[in-house]
């Protein structure tokens, strides 16, 4: 199985400061389904930052589809970042656009013509159960709703991989299972999915998901998976 | 061409500033305004300078001075028909003592000899003037040309001189060209003001938009996406603020240029503006536009190259 990323001893370190993370080698292989736990402060989101090219490590190799993403040029990013789908802590959606803006904005990024967009951006609003709030900004939107148009945007591209930090820290247990349902069809189209989450409970929701732990910036391997390939998630 | 300043209805709502609500077109009408006087200016001295040089330049005097006012006369008349028979010359006219005694009124007053005792004398006869000749030649001459026809006279008249008419007003053309690049330097000043202020406004609708920006980034928005929905902005912005600015400064040069036909006076009426002139002026928004368009994609892409 080919990997999807890659990383070799990377460590991350902001300014002068300590190193927020240290030594991860970990593989991560297409089509499967990650979570990534840890208390907070163990340096989830700065993980996540390396994985969606927000940020270059302090040392080591990171590899992404293939790639040196470490002395990638930043001209080439663009294009490895639209293979990405992130669902952002605070969602950052854009307060001036409508949720059918916002979750069509990927779209218009990769130059998808007005006409060919409309279909799937409803399509999107209506898998994530907001059909009728197209029009809606994000300022008139719950945080459950909210949540939902940043991951409709997130996915909207079918990305190769899916990074998603903490999202299901906004919405009632009821929600939460719904998401990782959306998450789960999406792992089972072939994306790979990392799920940022201090909730140790939803590990059990997703069978077969593998869990990567985060301790002071330093990654464990509990199910062993960061060292050799997972099955396929329909067999496991 | 006129699609570019169609900006889309979703970039519209990206990055929501409407036009004409900053002080942007405002500044940079201000700006194209007085870029249009000052331009104005520039090719109306230039024009002037070059007119009254082309005039000149193809002229020159003969002096003949002598203080026997027969011998004068006789030396006038020989060298007249000498300069006549040479090919460089076109025209050739001696001045009578009339003429050239209303030459020099202005500075002596034509009753100033009569003043004196000699009652009913002419200034002619009180101050020894030289016999003066006007040439008009085929083309402008050089030095050498010159020298040719003070070596033809001057067997006929040893203290003759040739002047060239240029050379009289050397200095009024020297102070109008110094006007000239005075304006254009001018124009210049403002080109940096402007483009300090498009840098100014852009960098404030960057740290405006900067987490709209990030998004876009982190969507896998390039920089030359990014840039072009400031720089379009911008460009539409100046592009109706030049326009201001040209149809104010248009007024304000025709209502100059009316006050100063009505003046009538000799080098002040020369001023003036051709064809050629008014498109440069009608560039001026359109460069305007060009320079804010540049400066902000400049502006832009420096900064997002700053991020990752």
């Amino acid at each position: 199985m080919n990997e999807i990323v890659q990383f070799e001893n990377v460590g991350l370190r902001y300014g002068a400061g300590v190193e927020t993370l240290s030594d991860l080698s970990f593989t991560l292989y297409p089509g499967s389904f990650y979570f990534l736990t840890g208390a907070s402060g163990a340096g989830k989101t700065s993980l996540l930052k390396l994985l969606y090219l927000a940020q270059r490590p302090s040392r080591g190799l990171i590899r992404l589809f293939g790639e040196d993403a470490v002395t990638m040029s930043r001209e080439r990013l663009p294009g490895f970042r639209r293979r990405i789908g992130v669902v952002f802590q605070d969602f950052r959606l854009v307060p001036h656009l409508s949720a059918f803006d916002n979750i069509a904005l990927p779209l218009r990024v990769a130059g998808v013509k007005e006409k060919d967009l409309t279909t799937p951006v409803a399509e999107m609003l209506d898998w994530v159960g907001l059909g009728d709030r197209a029009e809606a900004r994000p300022a008139t939107l719950s945080g459950g709703e909210q949540q939902r148009v940043a991951i409709a945007r997130a996915v909207i591209g079918r990305p190769e991989i899916l990074v998603a930090d903490e999202p299901t820290g906004n919405v009632d247990p009821e929600m939460a299972v719904r998401l990782l349902q959306l998450f789960e069809a999406l792992n089972t189209l072939g994306t790979t999915i990392v799920v940022a989450t201090h909730d140790i409970h939803l590990l059990s929701k997703v069978p077969g998901a593998q869990m990567m732990k985060l301790e002071k910036g330093s990654l464990s391997d509990p199910t062993g998976s960061l060292r050799n390939p997972p099955l396929p998630r329909d067999r496991a | 061409m006129l699609s570019f300043f169609v900006i889309p209805g979703h970039d519209r709502r990206l990055i929501p500033e409407g036009r004409l609500s900053g002080p942007m077109p405002w500044v940079i009408a201000i700006m194209i305004f007085l870029m249009v006087l000052a331009t104005a200016t520039g090719l109306a001295f230039a024009e002037a300078g070059q007119n009254v040089s082309d005039q000149l330049s193809s002229r020159a005097t003969v002096q003949i001075v002598q203080a026997n006012p027969d011998i004068k006369a006789q030396q006038a008349n020989d060298a007249a028909a000498r300069l006549r028979g040479m090919a460089l010359v076109e025209e050739v006219r001696v001045l009578p003592p009339e003429e050239i005694e209303e030459l020099i009124a202005p500075w002596l007053g034509q009753t100033a000899g009569a003043a004196d005792s000699r009652e009913g004398s002419s200034l002619l006869e009180d101050i020894p003037l030289p016999a003066l000749i006007d040439l008009k030649l085929v083309r402008p001459a050089g030095s050498e040309e010159l020298e040719s026809l003070r070596a033809a006279i001057r067997p006929l008249a040893d203290n003759a001189r040739v002047e060239p008419s240029s050379g009289l007003i050397a200095p009024v053309i020297a102070l109008v060209q110094s006007l000239q690049w005075i304006a254009f330097g001018l124009v210049a000043l403002l080109a940096m003001a402007t483009a300090a202020a498009v840098i100014i406004s852009a960098r404030a609708a960057l740290n405006t938009h900067k987490e709209t920006i990030g998004v876009i980034h982190l969507l896998g928005g390039t920089d030359r996406q990014i840039s072009r929905l400031f720089q379009r902005r911008i460009a539409l912005d100046a592009l109706l603020g030049g326009l201001l600015g040209l149809i104010c400064g248009t007024a304000i040069i025709l209502l100059l240029g009316m006050q100063l036909s009505a003046l009538g006076s000799g080098l002040v009426q020369s001023l003036g503006l051709s064809w050629y002139s008014w498109l440069i002026i009608g560039a001026v928004p359109i460069l305007g536009m060009t320079l804010a368009m540049v400066t902000a994609r400049m502006t832009v892409m420096g900064a997002l190259r700053k991020i990752l």
